[in-house]
């Protein structure tokens, strides 16, 4: 306990000098760090915080240190988080290699890929992108095509991902495929590669909101080396899931919905006497003030569920079955969230773009659009509730 | 750590299990309703609560009780909510006994709860004047006369009303019909002249009472806390009793939970067992996430009361809201899973219906709770 506090005082006196003082204020969009090759650095200082945390492995801090991780305990790291909060600190970096792919190489990749891949993630050297779905393999993910044959000292690729998260924007890609055509779990690997490759193209999609954060990415007999296969040949099933997890953990976060999308209007309860008025310090429509309590009380009963299935995983009681209905009610709250906003607001969020409309209401409006996608991406609602249903309950197919 | 259990509660837990599954089985509700029962609950299984220590859980070992807290109490009422258990819990120790612990003089609690943690007096809070939930609509008059006062008025809904061996009474000393100020609680013997008891049985096989005041003479020594200043006291006590039936239908929806999901897997239609259908599945797994999320309501609510947050009329109408509503869906989809079977008396899905009903009406359902809410924040 002595040894924590020491630590705590420590991560005080050391955030307080290195956190410059624009990474204490809310992260505008655009200045996102997702690091890479390609990186933008708008704010100079987003990479002023990056490279120094990243000196102490604190962009990953709970990784061993020989990968560049910070090596803290689960208690330390905690603190470190609550420091940071207590100052405001942006998180020092966004990765989908810190979110997703560093715990599945922990867990499966061998030294000699470990040694090559985490320490570049942990400094935000390289960004990689996720390349599991394909136009015939969405819910279905283990129905993937993507060809992959051994050519004795290298693998050749040729097929199509889909939904592959700015794609063109990463340097390396995760990437589940095809080695065996005559199983169908047991047919699928785990392959590492640059997205330099030759035979290696990603073409935006444009969605709803009007962003393009996915891609279509096309493999045209693209060379990949031998030693960038994780884990054994035809057993990718298992990383698969395994990363599949943490991407739903991420997402399920979303439910509390804190972040972006129109922070700025404040709570459902406070836009609503904006936009719709008040009566009596009362939200001037009785129903819609009934629709956002339900919203409020469902959201602060599934903030309880996730802290209470956090100190049960700290009681040493396992994580819960509660676990699995995380991504499914996190997701469906986010959703009915943003369509409240919208009866909320009126026509205030129904703008595009230009005059009339501030940045916070367009914001609203485009985020009430992307939200359409977080049941539906990382696995749909009815996927997720057919694991609780098979899992969870034990009922038959 | 607030939403996981100790050891000890965990035992507390374990003992309660047993004791309900053996002892009061929904055979008991059952026995009670058919034989009309006068009494409406088991009076030896209710002495051998008071004997475990349940009656006396929120009491101070001062007067006899085990001081367990309102985490154990709230398990307690789950375990008794599973079984549908018919005892005085809600009236006698979750209404009557906090309003003496938080209002009483010393006399009255070293009276009052050692005679309820003995388990030897059954007690009821008249409160209800009409057909929904509104704590601070009094229209019962308590008018001073010297010393004394004479109250005249009339109570519906008393829970265990017919049975009371001792009664306390929302009665109002000043002020109109819906001023929350002007309240005041009174320790009425049901004996008294002038109060008429009229059982009534309810749908979930358990009883109240409409109880008409005419003219009934107590003594200034039978005014519980201060005279006008009962509000106070009062909401503090119906929070409890919200948080304890919240706890309750915990029990009782998990119950109906756990006894569906096992027909769904036993009951066959086109050769294969019902519970293999998508359409069955997705539903059972929705009420899965529902549950999860009523069970850290409870725990939350129950350590806020524990804890003596500041917080506790927010988290005792979340809860009591959440559990009305998710206890009423889940109730409704279970005796639908059930089919006709869930139509016969024969299937205890009906009785758990019943309750469930019964239980959301109870000091304020979904609606009542979230107007609540909203006003307790702010909007």
């Amino acid at each position: 306990m002595e040894a924590l506090e020491k630590f705590r005082e420590e991560t005080r006196a050391w955030l307080e000098e290195n956190c410059p003082a624009s990474m204490r204020t809310p992260m505008p969009e655009e200045e996102t760090p997702w690091g890479g090759r390609n990186a933008k650095w708008p704010n100079p200082d987003s990479k002023v915080w990056l490279d120094r945390m990243a000196s102490r492995g604190w962009t990953a801090p709970t990784w061993p240190k020989e990968y560049g991780g910070g090596g803290l305990s689960k208690e330390e790291n905690l603190v470190l988080h609550q420091e940071m909060r207590r100052i405001k600190a942006r998180a020092p970096l966004s990765s989908f290699g810190i979110w997703m792919l560093g715990p599945a190489l922990l867990e499966f990749a061998n030294e000699e890929q470990k040694k090559e891949h985490l320490p570049k993630i942990v400094r935000g050297e390289i960004r990689w992108c996720q390349g599991y779905s394909e136009p015939g393999a969405g819910s279905d993910l283990a129905g993937l095509q993507t060809k992959c044959e051994d050519k004795g000292d290298h693998y050749l690729v040729n097929g199509q991902k889909i939904w592959t998260s700015y794609a063109d924007k990463a340097d390396w890609i995760f990437c589940l495929v095809r080695t065996d055509p005559t199983k169908k779990h047991d047919g699928i690997s785990f392959l590492l590669f640059d997205m330099m490759s030759p035979g290696v193209e990603a073409r935006p999609i444009s969605m709803i909101s009007g962003a393009s954060p996915f891609c279509e990415t096309f493999f045209t007999d693209v060379k990949v080396p031998k030693k960038n296969l994780v884990g054994e040949l035809n057993k990718g099933w298992t990383i698969a899931k395994r990363l599949l997890q943490h991407e739903r953990e991420m997402i399920s976060g979303m439910g509390l919905g804190g972040a972006g999308s129109g922070a700025g209007l404040g709570g459902l309860e406070q836009v609503a006497k904006e936009y719709y008025g008040e009566a009596n310090g009362r939200i001037a429509s009785p129903s819609l003030r009934d629709h956002i309590t339900r919203q409020k009380m469902d959201g602060k009963a599934f903030a309880l569920t996730l802290q209470r299935s956090a100190e049960e995983a700290k009681a040493g009681q396992g994580p819960g079955a509660a676990t699995s209905i995380f991504k499914y009610y996190g997701t469906e709250l986010n959703k009915r969230r943003f369509e409240l906003l919208l009866e909320v607001m009126g026509t205030k969020a129904l703008g595009w773009e230009g005059e009339g409309f501030s940045e916070d209401e367009i914001a609203v409006t485009r985020s009430w659009l992307r939200s359409k996608g977080n049941s539906i991406e990382g696995g749909t609602s009815e996927v997720q509730l057919n694991v609780v249903s098979k899992r969870v309950l034990g009922l038959p197919d | 750590m607030a939403l996981v259990l100790t050891e000890e509660q965990q035992l507390l837990r374990d003992t309660a299990t047993q004791f309900f599954q053996e002892r009061l089985p929904i055979a008991n509700l059952r026995k009670l309703r058919d034989t009309q029962d006068q009494t409406g609950f088991d009076r030896a299984a209710w002495k051998e609560m008071s004997d475990l220590g349940f009656a006396g859980i929120m009491i101070s070992e001062k007067y006899g009780g085990t001081d367990f807290g309102p985490v154990g109490l709230g398990l307690v009422l789950e375990q008794a909510g599973r079984t549908l258990a018919a005892t005085p819990l809600v009236s006698t120790v979750l209404l009557c006994g906090s309003a003496v612990q938080l209002a009483g003089n010393a006399t009255q609690r070293q009276d009052i709860l050692s005679a309820i943690a003995a388990g030897d007096r059954v007690m009821a809070l008249a409160l209800e004047e009409g057909p929904h939930h509104n704590p601070t609509r009094i229209a019962t008059k308590a008018v001073a006369e010297g010393s004394s006062y004479r109250i005249t008025g009339a109570k519906t809904f008393v829970l265990d009303g017919h049975v009371a061996d001792q009664l306390v009474v929302v009665a109002r000393t000043s002020g109109g019909d819906n001023d929350r100020s002007g309240i005041t609680l009174f320790l009425v013997d049901p004996k008294s002249e002038g109060v008429k008891v009229t059982r009534t049985r309810m749908v979930d096989s358990r009883n109240a009472a409409n109880i008409e005041f005419r003219n009934v003479a107590v003594p200034g020594t039978a005014v519980l806390g201060s005279v006008d200043g009962g509000n106070d006291v009062l909401e503090e006590v119906l929070d409890i009793a919200r948080i304890g039936l919240a706890a309750e239908m915990l029990g009782l929806t998990q119950e109906v939970f756990d006894t569906t999901l096992a027909y769904l897997k036993e009951r066959k239609q086109f050769g294969k067992v019902i519970g293999s259908f998508q359409a069955l599945q997705h539903r059972m797994a929705t009420l899965f996430a529902e549950i999860e999320l009523c069970r850290s309501v409870v725990l939350d609510a129950l350590s806020a009361l524990e804890g003596r947050r500041n917080d506790v009329p927010q988290v005792a109408s979340l809860a009591k809201s959440r559990l009305s509503d998710i206890a009423t869906l889940m109730t409704n989809e279970g005796l639908q899973m059930h089919g006709g079977m869930g139509m016969t008396d024969q299937f205890d899905v009906g009785l758990f219906m019943k309750r469930a009903r019964v239980a959301a009406a109870s000091f304020g359902d979904g609606n009542f709770h979230r107007d609540r809410y909203a006003t307790l924040e702010g909007y």
